[in-house]
């Protein structure tokens, strides 16, 4: 282990998870005067090119309040077949499939290298993945049509055993049956009227299996999927059907009159979605994909009414408590969501409106079941279509970069207590002698679900130590932590990922500068930024960024070197040095700042910050602005007016948006058309560059960025100029430019 | 009818009259020979004119004038009516008894008739002597025909034509005082009674006879078998008979007198003349005093069933041949109604002095009134009554018991007669207060001023001036109204008149529309509105010059001042919230429930719906019909279907959200046919593949009408839902019902609640569906009770139809419902309709009945109206009216048409108001009257136990005739059943009524069956109660199958029936075809195409259609009568004892039903009785 950094990127790659310490402070009241709570980023289903699961069962510690996975921190005694579990001391005898085991003969998930490992396991039947389609028709014609290819196009990237499901809605709502020939059916339901899932599977005909077996017919193994198959079919079997189909689609025929909204009944559309998988295939990886092009006007999770006139609330009306229907939409789609994650299924929203779509309402949707938020300008923009088409993507070894219904399971050695957790997850609410009282993010328990997840899905999970000070760590005693993820992958088979991680307690006063060293400001910026998001949802906009500047001062007084009243004299170690930027742009950042930007944007920032890994974390929190120049190769520059100099090409990737900018000189060059001179093709190659890098972050990311090309003065530049800092403004331009 | 036998008995009587020419003369003179003309309406009108002229006529005139009016039968409450008739026929013969019974024979040229003709004469002359008479009387029958009843009934119709003879003899009077003579005569009464009473009697007979032959014939018989068997039964015949019969005639003659006016018109003529010569004679009225006292109170009922038939013609004939014929039935006949006969003579005077002496003879009212009436009151009640008669003439009396069903009054004859009176020249409508045809009868209307009778009906056409003539003679006023009816071919349709953007000129005050009554002052410039008096200001664009006559100049030129019926084109103002409406929609919405589906009926109703959309209802002369159309399928959800023409393929929407229901789809739902052919074909040719396979047996209903509903106002337009449902909808839904049929309720406190929708959910429905012009058709196809009486809630107060095809199969009722499918779909039809009725001040529209909603006490709703429905308003005094000024109504219905136009229709009817209320019964009109009481009992079943009903419709008759009986006949006994001419028929449809399965349901009869048929009598026209209530019998076997007439119907019983013929029945929504026994094997060959009786099938529902003039013929015939009718009749095939003949028997409303319904005989006793004590 040569330096912690190698360290922390080993563990990384190897395991997906960041801990903001490395070291651990090994009693409660030095844990927390460290400021920084021991937590970590979890990156469960960390793409691991090396990690060939293994096709068994995982071998669980017998105490039943335990059962935790056999893996290498464990002693065993070979001889005596037995091992002991490392977090609760238990002793173990092994399956009688380990009779073979010996020193030389061990299983995978003894090896130190696999303190990551993930098993296959032949559980329940396997149900093919579903997509159900949640489709907006109140949208412009040329948005309609778009939607339709892409929605016709993800057909062919389906896999051929998916089920797939259509519903429309607009004023009302539509279930389409896809199982009949000719005469295509589809039934309705009114936008305006709240459904239970009861009245719902009942008015689909969904509850009927019942009847058949009141008549003595035991068949009900054919009948289910008989029953579920009129609205979900096989794609392979229907997709000539269901291209028609949406190739019909028309434009919700009722009348908007001049002056008002469409009537979206957005809420019931979804809430029979729910309804539906509820009734049908509970427990079962399902996506409901919703696509709506407008705010819902009607019916329960309505978020404007249908006058034009009234605007859709902004974060003034919200702070005024002037949006009236705020609280009752959401309060609709969080008992969705929540219904929703507990089937296990997950709903994606894919929001294409110039005006707001009610995602603030929304979001827990997306949030709490892991679904997927998009929101764009239109769906007939590369923005939505690519990112659509991304959502298919396919994963080195051929499979959908998806995962559903997964549980994550965390243990702790005792001196650790689990304070909660911060991604898109809900909690199990399972109790246990590792649990936390005190409650940080989504606590109370030591088990969350995660209804969908992908390779980059990452959650924070923040620790207590409850070591009391007075009870010493022996030397040389190492906490642990073991997260068990199980969930249904993508080929639909179980799978459980067992990810067992090991720290060194040190004792904050006489090993301080281990601590301290072994601190990862970067994992830990972004766990003190998911925290501070997490209560901005809650609590009002300046209490968290007061409490964010509180953080980082007793930090600094912590950490930091400085002579009283000497502020030249402030030094921080290396490891601590970028932390206060990092909370710089973070305080700026619209994750807490709701200045110029809506409700709905600040939603869906803050939902994608909440399930990023930490590279991309970093990205939300400072973007990444590189400067192309004739002056040297490309090199990223600070974040700060200051790098924005006439003969440079910047490039900012603020994760949500890709912007070029050619500065000054180089505009008019361009104009100038320079480029197109074969003596200037070094021109031509400068202006190349950004593009091509920005093509490659484009090629990766998901969402898709917005992709902004612009030029000094430009209209557009503005995305650029309110992330730098201002460092230069109108105001100080001339003196500092100077100095400068 | 009696106007024909007069006619013909003219000359007969002319030698007896003779005689009695003296007093004849005026009577008669006026009368009977005017009235030749015979149709004895129009006799009357002419009479009154005429013989108003006539010094005579004026003393008699009165009398006259409630003759004809009168020439009600007049029954003796007890007993039948026949013995009256004889015995006036009788009587006539003792005082001219030869020549009349000559007379009559003679005529008729029936040998048998002239023998028992001269048989009475020969009574008659001998008439002092009681025995003489019956004898002869029964000598006559023997001979004349089989003694059987049968025979006799041949028999007489032999003396069909002899009765007209009589008739005429009964005009001659002398006919008359013969007649009566001799029935009378041979009694004691003896001369006395024997004028009077011959004469009336006489009259009555004949005329009777005048008419059809059958029908005379069956008159005659009918009397005479009455009084024949009284006669016979009685003492033995001779006595029993001959006094009775002396005693009847003495009535008679005195209710011969007023017969002219009643009964026979010739009669009543008669009777006045007679009367007047009688009066001094007057011993008749001693006589009555005496024998009649005795007879009327025992015979009274066959004297008042006699009169009537004398009245029709035959009557006097009768009267004589049936005097001879009673001989025979009396054997069958017992004694009681010997009572009756008795009564029924005083009846007969009554009836004679009704008319006549009312007014004219107070002499012979007395006579009449005098000698009657005192031994009516003593013997008012038939028990009280059979003593003194017994007392008198036992024997006879019990023999009597029955009355003479030829005797008593005959629908059969009065629809013939004012067929052959009337049905010739068109009925034309310029004259104030004129009573139209009777719907039986087919007439041309041209249209000069007032409303065809087609569109508006009155149970009279002259209203009492006041509230308490009104009260006190409890003739309800009523107009039958159907706004929309179909005219024939002939006449023409309303004209449209377009007044701009300025819409119809109408009266300031009371809004009333421009009409022909509006008179025009100031040279125009204003006119004074003829309901409220409000003089407005001509409008300037409206402005005419004043003719010298002070109409205006360009009164031929607007329909609006010169025609009864005509429409204006409605303005924006006249439309909901100010928008023109648009074009009407149809849904067809189809239960494809597993019943539905198993029983084919799905896959039948989108076969024929393919080809019926080409027919949908089109204005004029569009090329394509306006109205759109929508389909709808549902079981426990409800299916929606997007056909817009752009689509390749229908998309099916459903609805599963019953509780609250909606529509799912706005655009492709309702579509113009041509444009989305195709993908409705497709559509039509899937739905009963996509269901073949349902399992689902529940469905829901009201959604459904919520589903069309919400269609509707989806569209913004107004429309017509065709429902085609087979079960109680038993889903969870809205409008979810129970089964609540429960038998053991019949005749409890709670049958009501067996009519009454069992929710008042729809009944919320309907008002909404109203207010959005959604008029709802349903067809429905039971298994099993679903309820009628809820589901047909919305119908009802929509203004659609309900058609029921209990036990649907495919086979034998889809002819049937195909053909109701297509009529109703294609019929001419209103949305969204507003219907208001003004009138003069003085009366105002108080009650409404029908097939419609109110939200309030004046307009009539109805989101949809069509040709065949009918309103029903009842009118109230609140003032007095003039008789200058006479009552007007106008009947205004804003509606739009199947384009989408907004039209008025307005129709205008003039009727006279009177003071005397003579001059109300005399322009009564029982069809209608019964159309209004049938609905009125009809509804009253919803709120009163059923006996409640019953006993108030009879009592309220009961008034009504008691009141005619007290204040137009007076003269004559009280015992005596005398009914006004215009209402002689009343006791026997009322009887109908009563016996109807809504108020005495048979055992068989199921209470979906009884909601059923209430709701839809409640909006039939008259011509439908009229059938419904009074079935058409036609003797098949009789027709000429060489012309297109129907063979003349034969009355409702089964004494009428023979073996040997085949009979069809049909009441509007049946048509049985009964086949005898006995019926020739070629018949059945040519008919059924079997060869044997036993191999025909009663399950056919069509007749095999062979080519021999025979079948061609039947089912020429039958295809004529459902033509006619609103609905495609079901074919039922009855073979004599078959277990069907049960069903069949149930229309023979003539007889006692099996479910407790009273003869008409019996029926009729009844009534008197009641009249009896109302009159005590």
């Amino acid at each position: 282990m040569a330096t912690y950094l190698e360290f922390i990127q080993q563990n990384e790659e190897r395991d997906g998870v960041r801990f903001s310490w490395n070291v651990w402070p090994s009693s409660r009241l030095e844990a927390t005067r460290m400021v920084v709570p021991l937590a970590c980023l979890l990156t469960p289903l960390k793409e691991r090119l090396d990690l060939p699961p293994v096709q068994y069962e995982p071998v669980l510690c017998s105490r039943p309040t335990c059962k935790a996975v056999l893996n290498p921190l464990c002693q065993v005694d070979y001889r005596a077949k037995l091992w002991a579990c490392n977090f609760c001391f238990q002793r173990n005898q092994f399956p009688p499939a380990y009779a073979g085991i010996s020193e030389v003969n061990q299983p995978a998930e003894l090896m130190p290298q696999f303190s990551t490992i993930e098993y296959i396991v032949q559980r329940g039947p396997q149900t093919p993945l579903i997509f159900l389609y949640v489709v907006d028709t109140c949208l412009e014609e040329e948005d309609l049509q778009a939607l339709k290819e892409s929605l016709q196009m993800s057909l062919s990237l389906l896999p051929a055993d998916a089920l797939v499901g259509l519903i429309t809605f607009g004023r009302m709502v539509q279930v389409h049956e896809l199982s009949c020939e000719g005469i295509s059916k589809s039934y309705v339901f009114r936008g305006t009227k709240d459904l239970t899932a009861k009245q719902i599977q009942d008015m689909l005909g969904l509850s009927r299996p019942a009847v058949p077996i009141q008549q003595g017919r035991p068949l009900q193994t054919p009948e289910q999927p008989v029953i579920s198959s009129r609205f979900l079919q096989p794609v392979h079997k229907i997709d000539m059907n269901l291209t028609d189909l949406l190739g019909e689609l028309q434009r919700d025929p009722w009348p908007v009159t001049q002056g008002k909204r469409p009537l979206r009944s957005t809420g019931v559309a979804l809430s029979i979605a729910v309804g539906l998988l509820e009734g049908t295939f509970p427990n079962t990886g399902a996506r409901i994909m919703l696509f709506t092009g407008g705010p819902p006007t009607q019916g329960p999770g309505m978020v404007v009414g249908d006058e034009l006139k009234t605007p859709i609330r902004s974060w003034h009306d919200i702070e005024k408590d002037n949006a009236r229907f705020m609280k009752k939409a959401t309060k609709h789609y969080e008992t969705l969501a929540n219904r929703t994650a507990a089937n296990g299924h997950c709903i994606d929203i894919y929001a294409c409106a110039l005006d707001q779509t009610g995602l603030l309402e929304m979001k827990c949707c997306a949030n709490l079941t892991g679904g997927q938020m998009v929101m764009g300008d239109s769906f007939n923009t590369s923005l939505f279509k690519q990112t659509f088409q991304r959502v298919f993507n396919k994963g080195f070894n051929g499979e959908f970069r998806m995962a559903f219904g997964a549980s994550l399971d965390v243990k702790t050695s005792r001196e650790l207590k689990i304070a909660g957790a911060i991604g898109p997850c809900i909690s199990l609410n399972a109790k246990g002698p590792c649990v936390s009282e005190n409650e940080l993010g989504i606590g109370g328990t030591s088990q969350w679900k995660i209804c969908s997840l992908d390779p980059s899905t990452t959650l924070a999970i923040y620790f207590e130590v409850v070591n009391q000070h007075n009870a010493p760590i022996p030397q040389g005693g190492r906490g642990a932590v073991q997260f068990v993820t199980q969930y249904q992958h993508s080929s639909t088979q179980k799978r459980i990922r067992v990810t067992t991680i090991a720290r060194n307690w040190a004792d904050a006063q006489s090993q301080l500068q281990h601590i301290e060293a072994a601190f990862d400001q970067e994992a830990a910026a972004v766990l003190m930024a998911r925290l501070g998001v997490y209560r901005a949802e809650s609590e009002e906009g300046p209490d968290v960024l007061r409490w964010l500047d509180r953080q980082l001062i007793r930090l600094c007084q912590k950490f930091g070197q400085y002579n009283k009243d000497d502020p030249n004299s402030f030094r921080l170690s290396e490891s601590f040095s970028l932390y206060p930027q990092f909370m710089f742009h973070l305080r700026r950042s619209p994750f807490l700042q709701v200045f110029n930007n809506s409700p709905d944007e600040s939603s869906y920032y803050r939902h994608h910050f909440a399930r990023q890994d930490l590279t991309q974390s970093l990205i939300m929190i400072q973007p990444i602005l590189y400067a192309y120049s004739f002056h040297g190769p490309p090199e990223p520059v600070l974040l700060d007016s200051s790098s924005i100099l006439p003969d440079r090409i910047l490039l900012m990737d603020t994760f949500f948006q890709i912007v070029i900018y050619l500065g000054e000189t180089i505009a008019q060059w361009q104009k100038a058309g320079y480029q197109d001179m074969p003596e200037y093709e070094n021109f031509k190659h400068l202006l190349q560059a950004p593009l091509d890098d920005a093509q490659e972050i484009l090629q990766t990311r998901f969402p898709m960025p917005r992709y902004i090309h612009t030029e000094h003065g430009g209209s557009q530049a503005r995305f650029l100029l309110s992330k730098v800092n201002p460092s230069q403004t109108h105001n100080n331009l001339y003196a500092w430019g100077q100095v400068s | 009818m009696s106007v024909n036998q007069q006619a013909h008995t003219g000359p007969p009587y002319g030698q007896p009259q003779p005689g009695y020419q003296g007093y004849q003369q005026p009577a008669y003179g006026g009368q009977p020979l005017p009235a030749v003309p015979q149709s004895q309406y129009g006799a009357y009108n002419g009479p009154m004119p005429g013989y108003q002229q006539p010094v005579p006529p004026q003393g008699y005139f009165p009398s006259l004038g409630f003759p004809s009016k009168g020439s009600p039968v007049s029954l003796n409450s007890d007993t039948s009516l026949a013995p009256n008739f004889i015995g006036s026929l009788r009587a006539p013969p003792t005082s001219g008894a030869p020549p009349p019974a000559s007379g009559a024979s003679l005529p008729s040229g029936h040998l048998a008739y002239s023998q028992f003709g001269h048989g009475d004469v020969q009574n008659g002359i001998p008439a002092s002597a009681a025995p003489m008479q019956r004898p002869p009387a029964s000598q006559p029958f023997l001979p004349g025909s089989a003694p059987t009843p049968v025979s006799q009934t041949s028999t007489f119709q032999q003396y069909g034509h002899p009765p007209a003879s009589v008739q005429q003899l009964s005009n001659h009077m002398a006919g008359m005082t013969i007649g009566s003579t001799t029935a009378s005569a041979p009694p004691p009464a003896g001369l006395g009674y024997g004028p009077p009473t011959s004469v009336p009697p006489v009259s009555g007979s004949f005329s009777a006879t005048g008419s059809g032959l059958y029908t005379p014939y069956t008159a005659s018989q009918g009397p005479p078998p009455t009084s024949v068997s009284q006669g016979l039964p009685l003492a033995q015949p001779p006595f029993p008979g001959q006094p009775i019969s002396t005693q009847r005639l003495p009535t008679q003659v005195p209710g011969f007198a007023p017969p002219p006016s009643s009964t026979g018109i010739g009669l009543s003529s008669y009777p006045p003349t007679t009367g007047a010569p009688r009066p001094p004679t007057m011993p008749g009225p001693p006589l009555p005093g005496q024998t009649l006292a005795g007879p009327p109170a025992s015979q009274p009922n066959h004297v008042s069933s006699p009169p009537p038939p004398p009245s029709t013609m035959a009557g006097p004939h009768p009267g004589p041949p049936m005097s001879g014929l009673h001989g025979p039935p009396p054997p069958t006949h017992p004694p009681q109604p010997g009572y009756q006969m008795q009564q029924n003579g005083s009846f007969g005077q009554v009836r004679g002095p009704q008319p006549n002496y009312g007014g004219a003879y107070p002499g012979t009212p007395n006579y009449g009134s005098q000698p009657g009436p005192p031994p009516p009151p003593k013997r008012l009640d038939p028990d009280s009554i059979p003593s003194p008669q017994l007392n008198e003439l036992p024997p006879q009396q019990k023999p009597r018991h029955r009355i003479d069903p030829d005797a008593i009054p005959s629908p059969i004859q009065v629809i013939e007669d004012d067929r052959s009176n009337r049905g010739s020249e068109p009925f034309v409508t310029g004259v104030r207060g004129q009573v139209p045809p009777l719907v039986t009868t087919n007439f041309l209307v041209k249209d000069q001023g007032n409303a065809s009778p087609r569109y508006i009906r009155c149970t009279s056409y002259n209203i009492p001036c006041t509230s308490d003539m009104a009260k006190q003679s409890q003739v309800p006023l009523a107009a039958v109204i159907k706004p929309l009816a179909t005219l024939p071919p002939e006449e023409t349709l309303p004209y449209l008149v377009d007044h701009g953007e300025s819409g119809p000129v109408r009266c300031n005050r009371c809004k009333a529309y421009m009409c022909p009554f509006m008179q025009f002052i100031e040279g125009g410039r204003r006119f004074q509105c003829c309901f409220c008096s409000c003089v407005t200001e001509v409008p300037p664009h409206y402005f005419q010059h004043l003719d010298h006559t002070g109409k205006r100049v360009d009164f031929y030129d607007r329909p609006e001042l010169s025609l009864g019926s005509y429409e204006f084109l409605a303005t924006v103002d006249y439309c909901k919230n100010n928008k023109f409406p648009t074009p009407p929609a149809f849904i067809f919405m189809i239960d494809v429930s597993y019943n539905a589906m198993k029983s084919g009926l799905v896959r039948l109703i989108c076969e024929e719906l393919k080809s019926l959309l080409d027919y949908l209802p089109r204005e004029g002369n569009m090329e394509e019909s306006a109205i759109r159309v929508g389909f709808v399928t549902y079981n426990k959800v409800l299916h929606f279907y997007n056909v817009k023409s752009s689509l390749a393929q229908p998309q099916m929407m459903v609805v599963s959200d019953v509780a609250d229901m909606f529509v799912p789809l706005l655009d492709g739902f309702l579509v113009n046919v041509n444009e989305s052919r195709t993908v409705i074909a497709s559509l039509l040719d899937q739905i009963p593949e996509m269901f073949a396979d349902t399992r689902e047996t529940e469905t829901v209903f009201a959604p459904v009408i919520q589903a069309g509903l919400e269609a509707l106002k989806a569209a913004e337009c107004a429309g017509k839902l065709f429902i085609f449902h087979t079960s109680l909808p038993i889903a969870e839904a809205p409008g979810k019902l129970k089964n609540r049929d429960d038998k053991k309720l019949i005749n409890t406190d709670k049958e009501k609640t067996l009519f009454q929708p069992q929710t008042s959910f729809y009944n919320n429905l309907a008002k909404d569906c109203v207010a959005q012009g959604c008029c709802v058709d349903l067809f429905l196809f039971p298994n099993q009770y679903l309820d009628v009486a809820t589901l047909g809630v919305v119908t009802y107060q929509t203004g659609g139809s309900i058609y029921k095809y209990a036990y649907f199969q495919l086979e034998t009722d889809q002819d049937r419902f195909l053909n109701d499918l297509r009529r109703d779909v294609q019929k001419e039809v209103g949305f969204d309709a507003v219907m208001r009725v003004r009138t003069s001040t003085g009366i105002r529209a108080t009650d409404f009945f029908g097939a419609f909603y109110m939200s309030n006490t004046t307009d009539v709703e109805m989101a949809g109206l069509d040709c065949d429905k009918t309103i029903t308003v009842e009118f109230k005094h609140d003032d007095k009216l003039s008789e200058d000024s006479g009552a007007l109504l106008q009947c205004a219905l804003l509606y739009t048409s199947c384009a989408g136009q907004r039209r008025l229709r307005i129709h205008n009817l003039s009727l006279n108001c009177c003071t005397q209320l003579a001059d109300l019964y005399r322009n009564c009109e029982t069809d209608t009257l019964i159309n209004y009481l049938a609905k009125y009992a009809y509804r009253g079943v919803l709120s009163s136990p059923v006996k409640t009903v019953r006993d108030a419709l009879i009592n309220q008759c009961a008034q009504i005739l008691a009141c005619y009986r007290k204040n137009c006949a007076s003269p004559s006994s009280a015992g005596q059943l005398i009914l006004p001419e215009c209402m002689k028929l009343l006791p026997v449809y009322l009887n109908c009524v009563l016996k109807s399965d809504v108020l005495q349901p048979g055992p068989e009869v199921t209470t979906d069956d009884r909601a059923y048929i209430r709701q839809l009598v409640t909006s039939m026209d008259v011509a439908e109660t009229n059938v419904f209530f009074y079935p058409r019998l036609l003797p098949l076997t009789k027709a000429d199958v060489d012309s297109d007439s129907l063979p003349a119907a034969i009355r409702n019983s089964e004494e009428r029936l023979s073996k040997g013929d085949i009979y069809l029945l049909e009441n509007g929504l049946n048509i049985f075809v009964w086949v005898g026994v006995n019926v020739q094997q070629g018949l059945i060959q040519n008919l059924f195409g079997v060869s044997s009786f036993s191999q025909i099938s009663n399950a056919l529902s069509t007749l095999p259609v062979l080519e021999n003039p025979f079948s061609k013929k039947v089912r020429s015939i039958i295809d004529m009568l459902q033509v006619q009718r609103s609905r495609y009749m079901k074919l039922i095939i009855v073979k004599q004892e078959d277990k069907l003949e049960m069903l069949f028997k149930h229309f023979l409303v003539e007889d006692k039903s099996l479910s407790g319904g009273a003869s008409y005989v019996d029926f009729l006793c009844h009534m008197h009785k009641e009249i009896r004590q109302l009159l005590s």
